[in-house]
């Protein structure tokens, strides 16, 4: 952010929607302000938070990723396979699920970077076969039974702050130094703003290009572990739907398409602004069939007139 | 499209005899896999899901002809099959029928606005669309199914008139009319045009707003259509129709050899890579291969067919 001071324009989208759903839930129900609410909130944005810090660095370089709901349900039907089935340790399970994770990343790198496909076309093909695969793997069921150590990635706390928490602020951090302390980081800025510029300084774009959905992957991988807890079972649909708001969280927060402008702070308002909003229809009890069409009318609303105040 | 085949004959010759040596390959291939594979009743059935196949992939071909993308065909397509599906049931065939399409017509349009006046890339605001019109049919479907519907509707998806099966004729009929529209009309041709070249196209005088808002409302009102047809083979509809179907009908153009970056393609190609899907589903249940792996074979194929085009453009510029 540059050193003059903020106008309106500079704030992304997401800041007023974030503060005004958050006053209009407030005024229309006394228990959305309620600390037990608020943590809720947190506690439900969480996977949310760490699947868009991975789409953001994505969708910094001018892609897409809308396999990232199909990887996090891969990734966490191998965990939930590998310890029930297999009888694998929890640090195994985690270590496999993360590799899948960014196994599943790579690929879609490699086709972005060295195939030079576009991006949506390939995360969408492989958005089908995570899926497929993950349902091949659970006969299209669930995985029950997971022994009760994975409960503590949802219900777990250290220092009095909930493990999901931990994990959001670990996956903040970790990002945090990659984009804005990494030559990596630098790079990612570049791609998206001008990448044949980059390529003709020389750097191995190709190579970062792929590391970025690599590490999108890896996200999803740790955001699944947060899911599986908390439905304290693994499914392949679990988060379908999940990279709609993700990608609306990182286009709320002001990254843009185009030109590699943007960051993280506003994927993490953004990411709330959409917690708030399914949290707050929840609680004044708006049924679950109203909600999907409401979240997607608001969030075409909001990306539409930030696309018309960003030309204006 | 004379245009464009003077400009590329490499390129379209390589898609018309890649595509023609998959088509003959497929088909050796499970004729000797599987003795039940060349029976009439089979092929009917191939054929069957061929049409309606391409009935779903026809709308999104001219939107991708314009550089542009659909991805909300899939959900508009439920969306306005539980709309019609409801009046139809009710016995109000005709009011179903316009409904059905109103709805996807007036989902095509917003698309289009949102595309074409507002400025948002076209993934993101179709994909917008998605959510809100699979959000909507919940809304409307609440849970429930609907079925049975008037034999006379059925007709449309499951009849057959002459021995040939009744979606065959449909799909032949629009396979026919939007090949003139695309060859012989100024739309048309400013399909082309605006894929080719945005920028050229508007300072030729070609409307390119008016007529993204008009290509994206097309392609809704053919979801629409698509839909009838859908609920009619299976009588049936419930807020899941159309959910699994955005792959299938991105595969269909792309198999095609539609260029996702505009100006080259036809509604010709979406036809034969409709029927190479066809025998693709076909033969993976002759084989007893599960259906979880379909949307395997629909993702790899989608992400094969444009490496394919994309790899033999970069070596044969």
């Amino acid at each position: 952010m540059s050193s003059h001071a903020l106008r309106p324009s500079d704030y992304p989208g997401a800041a007023y929607l974030f503060v005004l759903l958050a006053a209009g839930f407030a005024f229309a129900t006394p228990e959305f302000a309620s600390a037990r609410n608020l943590s809720n909130i947190g506690l439900q944005a969480a996977a949310l938070v760490i699947l868009a810090l991975g789409m953001t660095l994505v969708i910094l370089t001018e892609g897409i990723d809308l396999s990232a709901g199909a990887v996090l349900g891969l990734a966490g039907v191998v965990m939930g396979l590998l310890l029930t089935s297999q009888g694998a340790s929890l640090p195994a399970a985690i270590g496999a699920a993360l590799l899948v994770g960014a196994a599943a990343g790579a690929v879609n790198g490699a086709f972005v970077a060295w195939a030079a496909l576009p991006p949506f076309i390939v995360t969408l093909g492989t958005y089908g076969m995570a899926q497929s695969i993950a349902m091949v793997l659970t006969q299209g069921n669930s995985v029950t039974g997971l022994p009760p150590a994975v409960r503590w990635f949802n219900e777990g706390e250290w220092l009095g702050v909930p493990v999901p928490i931990w994990a959001v602020i670990g996956a903040f951090a970790l990002t945090y130094v990659l984009l804005y302390h990494t030559k990596f980081g630098r790079y990612i800025f570049a791609i998206g703003g001008n990448r044949r510029a980059v390529e003709l300084a020389g750097v191995r774009v190709r190579v970062y290009l792929a590391a970025v959905y690599a590490y999108a992957g890896l996200l999803a991988a740790l955001a699944s572990f947060i899911m599986t807890a908390r439905m304290n079972a693994a499914h392949p649909t679990i988060a379908i739907g999940l990279e709609f708001d993700a990608i609306a969280a990182v286009v709320l927060g002001g990254t843009s398409f185009e030109k590699g402008r943007g960051g993280i702070w506003g994927t993490v308002l953004g990411a709330l602004a959409i917690a708030v909003l399914r949290n707050g229809l929840n609680l004044i009890g708006m049924s679950a069939e109203w909600q999907v069409a409401v979240v997607g009318v608001v969030i075409v609303a909001a990306v539409a007139l930030d696309a018309l105040r960003g030309r204006a | 499209m004379i245009a464009a085949v003077q400009r590329l004959p490499a390129e379209v010759a390589f898609v018309v005899l890649s595509r023609t040596a998959v088509v003959a390959g497929l088909i050796a291939l499970l004729a000797v896999a599987s003795p039940h594979f060349l029976t009439s009743d089979n092929m009917v059935i191939i054929l069957r899901q061929a049409a309606l196949q391409f009935l779903l992939s026809a709308g999104l071909t001219l939107v991708v002809l314009t550089a542009g993308i659909d991805l909300s065909v899939g959900a508009v397509l439920g969306l306005a099959a539980c709309v019609g599906a409801a009046l139809i049931a009710k016995g109000f065939l005709i009011a179903g029928i316009v409904a059905a399409l109103a709805v996807g017509l007036a989902c095509g349009i917003v698309n289009g606005v949102m595309v074409a006046y507002v400025g948002i890339p076209a993934f993101i605001a179709t994909y917008g669309m998605l959510w809100v019109a699979h959000g909507l049919g919940y809304v409307f479907m609440k849970g429930e199914v609907i079925h049975g519907f008037d034999p006379a509707f059925r007709a449309l998806g499951a009849g057959f008139w002459g021995g040939i099966p009744i979606p065959v004729l449909v799909a032949a009929g629009l396979l026919v009319s939007l090949h003139v529209v695309l060859y012989l009309t100024r739309f048309g041709r400013a399909l082309y045009a605006i894929g080719g070249n945005p920028v050229a196209a508007r300072l030729t005088g070609i409307p390119t707003k008016r007529t993204l808002v008009q290509v994206y409302g097309l392609s809704g009102l053919l979801a629409g259509f698509a839909g009838l047809v859908v609920i009619a083979r299976v009588n049936a509809a419930d807020s899941g129709t159309g959910e699994e179907l955005l792959l299938p009908i991105i595969a269909a153009v792309v198999l095609g050899g539609t260029s996702l970056f505009g100006g080259v393609g036809g509604i010709m190609g979406t036809a034969v890579g409709a029927l190479i899907l066809a025998l693709v589903v076909n033969g993976m249940n002759m084989l007893g291969i599960p259906t979880f792996w379909q949307a395997f074979a629909m993702g790899a194929i989608v992400i094969l067919a444009v490496l394919a085009d994309v790899s033999f453009k970069r070596r044969y510029p």
